[in-house]
């Protein structure tokens, strides 16, 4: 295939992906819209993240006007697994590849677009990336401004139901894996145990949203790595693109 | 009210950053066990910090945020979809809050 038609084979590809972006961009502009954000900032903020996990834990931070530190360490949190996937990349490009195309595939590197990579037969082609980052980011950022855009004129009562939507997709996310491993499920309970603890004790509820989700996915996740490591220890990725399929931006 | 153009701006160079480093600095594959489990288990973590009890608190009668959760939890423990789910939890929070 020449570089056009790899371009159209990612298009293709990024078609279904989009129309997903489309509906979650659309509840994060929701989300956004209820911050205080506009339908500007809300495109700059998809534009500039591709994250819905990241750009919803940011915006709890932008709520409770965090600190810039705050949000800072939020987003690398909310985010950390993305390194796994730029590495499990890292390794899948060809080493003849020039050094600008790793700086511009790692700028759309979510689980999605990050899966569509790796079923790639051979190396990956920065074209054929490029195709699928044209559709399904776009459909991303501009799902995030028609969010906030609706929100503006939907009434309260439809945000309110509209506004779960994005923690119905967190749910689709974690309950799978959850099923197939006792490790993840019992991280499932006790993240809600203690995050509703940390919510609801004195002293502790005082601290920020935004922190008290950091320390507790630092803490727990800590926790979990030493009680049930992961059995298969290499950079392949092939977890998080099992799951790539399915899962949030 | 802190900037929320900076706010944004820093986001992304944070998310940016996580992902251009290892692409273009790691070339070998990562072998400590501890961090590639911790990386497997934060995003389920943070998700599920983040869903529980905010839930409660992004509707506006707080039972139709905890029937959204657990009828949600269910339909995705019996195999719906991201998409199926989602809807779910949206269509029953917009129910019980015109009876609640």
């Amino acid at each position: 295939m020449n570089q056009k038609q790899l371009f159209g084979a990612g298009m293709r590809d990024g078609m279904p992906v989009c129309l997903g972006y489309i509906a979650v961009g659309f509840s994060i502009g929701i989300a956004a819209k209820t911050v205080g954000l506009n339908a500007f900032q809300g495109f700059l903020l998809s534009l500039f993240n591709n994250a819905s996990a990241g750009e919803y834990a940011g915006l709890t931070v932008m709520a409770a006007a965090g600190s810039y530190l705050e949000i800072a360490l939020m987003t690398l949190v909310a985010n950390a697994h993305y390194l796994l996937m730029s590495c499990a990349l890292s390794q899948r490009v060809s080493p003849e590849m020039k050094f600008r195309h790793r700086l511009f595939i790692s700028y759309g590197i979510t689980d999605e677009l990050f899966g569509l990579g790796i079923a790639r037969p051979d190396y990956i082609e920065p074209a054929y990336m490029y195709g699928a980052f044209s559709v399904a980011l776009t459909g991303w950022s501009f799902g995030t401004m028609f969010g906030v855009l609706a929100g503006n004129v939907l009434s309260t009562r439809l945000v309110s139901a509209l506004s779960v939507a994005l923690f119905g997709m967190f749910i689709a996310i974690i309950i799978p894996p959850a099923k197939r491993d006792r490790a993840v499920l019992l991280c499932v309970i006790v993240s809600f145990a203690a995050s509703f603890a940390a919510a609801n004790l004195p002293v502790i509820a005082e601290i920020s949203e935004g922190t008290r989700t950091i320390v507790l996915t630092v803490v727990i996740s800590a926790g979990a790595a030493v009680l049930f490591p992961v059995k298969q220890a290499s950079c392949e990725g092939s977890e998080t693109a099992e799951s790539g399929q399915t899962t949030e931006n | 009210m802190k900037n929320i153009y900076i706010y944004i701006l820093i986001m992304g160079l944070v998310s940016y950053t996580i992902r251009v480093l290892p692409m273009t600095l790691i070339r070998k594959p990562i072998k400590n066990q501890f961090i590639l489990s911790f990386l497997y288990y934060v995003p389920y973590v943070t998700l599920a910090v983040m869903t529980f009890p905010a839930i409660t608190e992004a509707t506006q009668s707080p039972i139709a945020g905890m029937a959204a959760l657990i009828l949600g939890i269910l339909a995705a423990w019996f195999g719906a979809s991201l998409f199926q789910v989602s809807v779910l939890c949206c269509a029953v929070v917009f129910v019980l809050e015109l009876v609640l």
